[in-house]
């Protein structure tokens, strides 16, 4: 993976540019809302691909509590990070393309107020790694992360079973979307997964390397003499 | 117009500016590495 890491972030950037032009340049202009309903390719991609981030989280705290691997962990605080920054560009761009077509910038409904508490908990998880101390850090960050993860159906059925002022899903909830749309938001969301794929794995590198450091330093305290401290 | 291209630069802003905090931690721990194979 090392190796291939430089010609990975070249095609990346290389399929992120040309899903960018696409959404720009290619695909069709929308009847209702005009040039504006284009964020449908940065803020839907965004939220999938922060689902895949959250899920990977819950799986890997699970695997944690389950055999304390080291690994896991380092998988779910990696997992956790890439999915706060995809759902705060979720939630960025959700209010930038509502004001244009709701008139308003926010609204407290299930949806909307779900992914913000969606937010929260996954940056208090993160907050507990950097701030809370011990060997029981891990093991309570991973408890905090399972039941996290019960906001994350709650935030993708919540406009089935609620009335939202969020739309209906048109894919994969009975709506219809024209097939050169649907061709531009699966390309953005192959290029968004790519590009999450490798800043995951950046940061599961570094926090196995923090792992390695942290455990050198407390193996050297251990061997100086007392009085070189 | 302005929405648009304000979400699609607010995006790559919070991308940038994440990637922007890895290299520094990165570069952090590098350092640290450097300090413990002194010692």
């Amino acid at each position: 993976m090392k190796r291939a890491f430089p010609i990975l972030a070249v095609l990346t950037a290389a399929l992120l540019s040309y899903a960018l032009y696409e959404a720009l340049v290619v695909a069709p202009t929308d009847a209702m809302q005009g040039d504006v309903y284009r964020i449908i390719y940065y803020h839907v991609p965004s939220a999938w691909t922060m689902f895949v981030f959250f899920i990977v989280n819950f799986v890997a705290s699970v695997v944690y509590l389950v055999r304390r691997s080291a690994k896991a962990d380092a998988v779910a605080v990696a997992a956790a990070e890439v999915g706060v920054v995809f759902c705060s560009v979720v939630l960025v761009t959700g209010p930038l393309w509502a004001r244009p077509v709701w008139g308003i910038w926010w609204t407290w409904d299930v949806r909307l107020t779900s992914t913000l508490v969606l937010w929260l908990i996954y940056v208090s998880y993160l907050m507990l790694r950097r701030f809370a101390g011990g060997g029981q850090m891990p093991v309570l960050a991973a408890a905090l992360a399972v039941f996290g993860a019960l906001d994350m159906p709650l935030v993708y059925f919540s406009i089935w079973f609620f009335r939202t002022q969020h739309p209906q899903p048109v894919v994969g909830g009975g709506g219809s979307i024209d097939p050169r749309m649907l061709h531009v938001w699966l390309l953005n969301w192959l290029a968004f997964l790519c590009f999450g794929g490798l800043v995951f794995w950046s940061r599961y590198r570094l926090e196995v390397l923090q792992q390695e450091v942290d455990e050198a330093e407390a193996l050297q305290s251990l061997l100086e003499p007392r009085g070189a401290r | 117009m302005n929405f648009l291209y304000a979400a699609y630069a607010a995006t790559w802003l919070i991308h940038i500016g994440y990637l922007v905090t890895l290299a520094r931690r990165y570069a952090r721990l590098r350092g640290k590495i450097r300090e413990l194979a002194k010692r």
